[in-house]
């Protein structure tokens, strides 16, 4: 059962893929264990950041109830998602958690107009019987990312600015009045100078309209900038978790720090210490396929049990972080699940 | 000497259908000049004409690309190419590779899929040196790859047996084979992850040390200018509005572009409000009049609206294009 009070609780979900055919083949755990939750009253940003193939994007399909998990619950207001299986009960799901993606020009069919999809998602939800009375509605959403109806009615996608065209997709996710939105690296396809105010947005969005995001990104300095929590993703693990400036300001996994390290600094005086050669993994199959820590293989404090035994997840202060490196800290080792 | 100079180059692509004309100034008046040894990164949004100037300096000009007026001449020692006007053939055998590279963006679409890497290494030296000794082409191959920290395994495997980071690395060991005077890098590592990002470029640098050749380098993320480039050129529309140092792009910028597209930049460990320019990149087809960046501008004066502004060096190796500057130093 789930906590009263959540808005989202996902507990210690995993999702196997079978790569190979019907006699062979292998495993492929894109989702390991993974567990986190958001609070109902109190509206947040939680980052999920990670290399790709590190299952940020199966986490969140998982999140959209597009996929289920091979063992594990998620629950969204107290409902296992599992149970939802009526046609009725999936689209108020739906209207309660929308996704934003990542290229906002393929979101949109380039012969056909903005308005219409931000139309058509009214009407599909109910938010208004006819077009005419979902005017309101949809330049309501329009407003609340900056723009109007009127500069986008009647206008293809190529005729609007790529950060105009994501805070189009930004307002339909918004018209069914979601309480979570799901934005799978939405600043990625976005030039530099519009980048900001796509993520400007979402801070407002959390001040204003009090929704609750999850920001999946591989981008650590936006993560910062706007996220409340972060959950550091590394093969299909949550491997350290928390309040954002815990973990970015002071990072305790040594994979976390090295992804903090190797964000470049967008100041020259920084260059000499980004030089310092690291080693890369070969390919993404080999470390998925790991035993133990699969950070093993590129981690600079590796230890013997590393390679063992999947390390536990130890909780210092405000943070999780699965390393066994801080396991004398609580003064064991075992897995508390 | 400098190893390549472009003077006042203006390259447009030019469409005419059904008797309309549409002509797109994607690189329009752009003079600068490379010298031996350095890594030059050049800056801007997507559709700022980049790609475009990468495609006309290594000349590989196709309708509807034309270029309309300017010189790009190289000095590979005493080898002077003339761009706009060499063969192409001559341009194919001994320039392209041997003299000038070119590392592309998505790394998996470069490599043959159904072929072995030591296979693609052997279609491209065999164009431009006819392999004679099997062997002894192995060992090189197997000497430079090594020399620039690959395994000797992936020449034995197929791109896809590769991660995406490795598949750009061996795009730049092919890309590097020959030793060339100058490689030409676009986007290098925008599809790329931090940590394999970080490995690409240490790669980079690393050959550039090592052969003390010339790295222009196009990429719209400034953070990596900031760590690899030892001068940087920010395009804005199809023209430079700034030239200069990295470290003076970053810590005393000019242009009002350069100084917003610095000031934007999130860091970790800082959360200070970081605003958005107004406005939209102007469309290349219908440039506005004046200084193309004169609509987001935030201290557009009537000037801006009507006259374009000239380059002007404001300190040595710092150029400038815009009229602030000009009424400062007159």
């Amino acid at each position: 059962m789930s906590e009263i009070g959540k808005l989202l609780d996902v507990q210690q979900v995993t999702v196997e893929f079978h790569i190979g055919d019907l006699m062979g083949g292998s495993r492929l755990v894109a989702v390991n264990d993974v567990s986190f939750s958001l609070e109902k009253e109190r509206p947040e940003i939680f980052t999920l950041a990670g290399e790709s193939g590190s299952g940020k994007t199966t986490l969140s399909r998982l999140l959209l109830n597009d996929l289920q998990p091979t063992r594990g619950k998620v629950f969204f207001e107290g409902r296992d998602l599992s149970t939802i299986h009526k046609r009725s009960e999936f689209k108020e799901f739906m209207k309660k958690v929308q996704p934003v993606f990542q290229n906002p020009f393929e979101t949109f069919s380039p012969l056909r107009k903005v308005d219409a999809y931000l139309f058509d998602t009214a009407l599909n939800f109910g938010m208004a019987p006819n077009r005419r009375a979902a005017v309101e509605i949809v330049d309501e959403a329009l407003q609340a990312v900056g723009l109007s109806l009127e500069e986008v009615s009647n206008r293809y996608p190529h005729e609007i600015s790529g950060g105009q065209t994501q805070r189009v997709s930004v307002a339909r996710a918004l018209i069914s009045h979601p309480r979570l939105i799901l934005a799978d690296e939405p600043v990625s396809m976005v030039d530099a100078s519009l980048r900001m105010e796509i993520v400007n947005l979402f801070r407002e969005l959390r001040e204003k309209q009090n929704v609750s995001i999850i920001y999946i990104t591989h981008d650590l300095a936006t993560a910062y900038y706007i996220s409340d929590r972060i959950g550091i993703m590394l093969r299909g693990y949550i491997v350290e978790s928390g309040p954002v400036d815990d973990i970015l300001d002071r990072p305790f996994h040594p994979y976390t720090k090295l992804l903090i390290e190797s964000v470049p600094e967008p100041a020259p005086k920084e260059r000499e210490s980004w030089a310092k050669h690291i080693s890369l993994g070969t390919t993404e199959v080999k470390e998925y396929g790991r035993v133990g820590c699969k950070f093993a293989g590129r981690c600079p404090q590796v230890m013997d049990i590393c390679r063992q035994v999947d390390p536990p997840d130890v909780q210092i202060e405000r943070r999780t972080v699965k390393c066994y490196l801080y396991t004398e800290h609580t003064g064991q080792a075992s897995p508390e699940k | 000497m400098a190893l390549l100079s472009v003077k006042n180059l203006c390259a447009y692509y030019q469409v005419e259908v059904y008797g309309i004309h549409r002509t797109v100034r994607a690189v329009d008046g752009v003079s600068f000049e490379l010298y031996p040894n350095e890594i030059y990164g050049v800056a801007g949004e997507s559709s700022c004409g980049k790609t475009t100037l990468i495609k006309v300096i290594s000349g590989n000009i196709k309708p509807p690309l034309k270029v309309n007026s300017g010189s790009i001449e190289y000095q590979f020692g005493s080898y002077v190419v003339d761009v706009l006007s060499v063969s192409k053939e001559e341009m194919r055998r001994n320039v392209r590779w041997k003299q000038i590279s070119y590392v592309m963006q998505g790394s998996m679409s470069v490599l043959n899929p159904v072929r072995k890497i030591i296979k693609t290494f052997e279609d491209i030296v065999d164009t431009h040196e006819p392999i004679t000794n099997k062997k002894k082409f192995l060992e090189e191959v197997i000497a430079h790859v090594n020399r620039l920290g690959l395994p000797t395994e992936i020449l034995n495997s197929y791109p896809h047996q590769l991660s995406g980071g490795m598949r750009q690395r061996v795009a730049i060991a092919l890309a590097t084979v020959f030793q060339p005077k100058l490689i030409l890098a676009d986007e290098p590592t925008t599809a790329l992850d931090v940590v394999v990002q970080r490995g690409v470029l240490q790669m980079l640098k690393d050959i550039q040390a090592m052969n003390s050749n010339t790295m222009l380098l196009v990429t719209h993320d400034m953070a990596v200018h900031a760590n690899v480039a030892n001068r940087v050129m920010i395009m804005y529309a199809g023209r430079i509005a700034e030239e200069a140092p990295t470290e003076i792009i970053f810590n005393a910028p000019v242009h009002p572009y350069t100084q917003h597209l610095i000031h934007s930049l999130p860091m970790i460990g800082e959360r200070s409000n970081k605003l958005s320019l107004r406005g939209i990149p102007p469309n290349l087809a219908n440039p506005p009049n004046g200084c193309r960046f004169h609509e987001r501008c935030p201290y557009v004066m009537d000037i801006c609206r009507t006259e374009v502004p000239e380059i002007v060096t404001v300190q040595d190796q710092h150029r400038v294009a815009c009229h602030l500057v000009k009424e400062s130093s007159l």
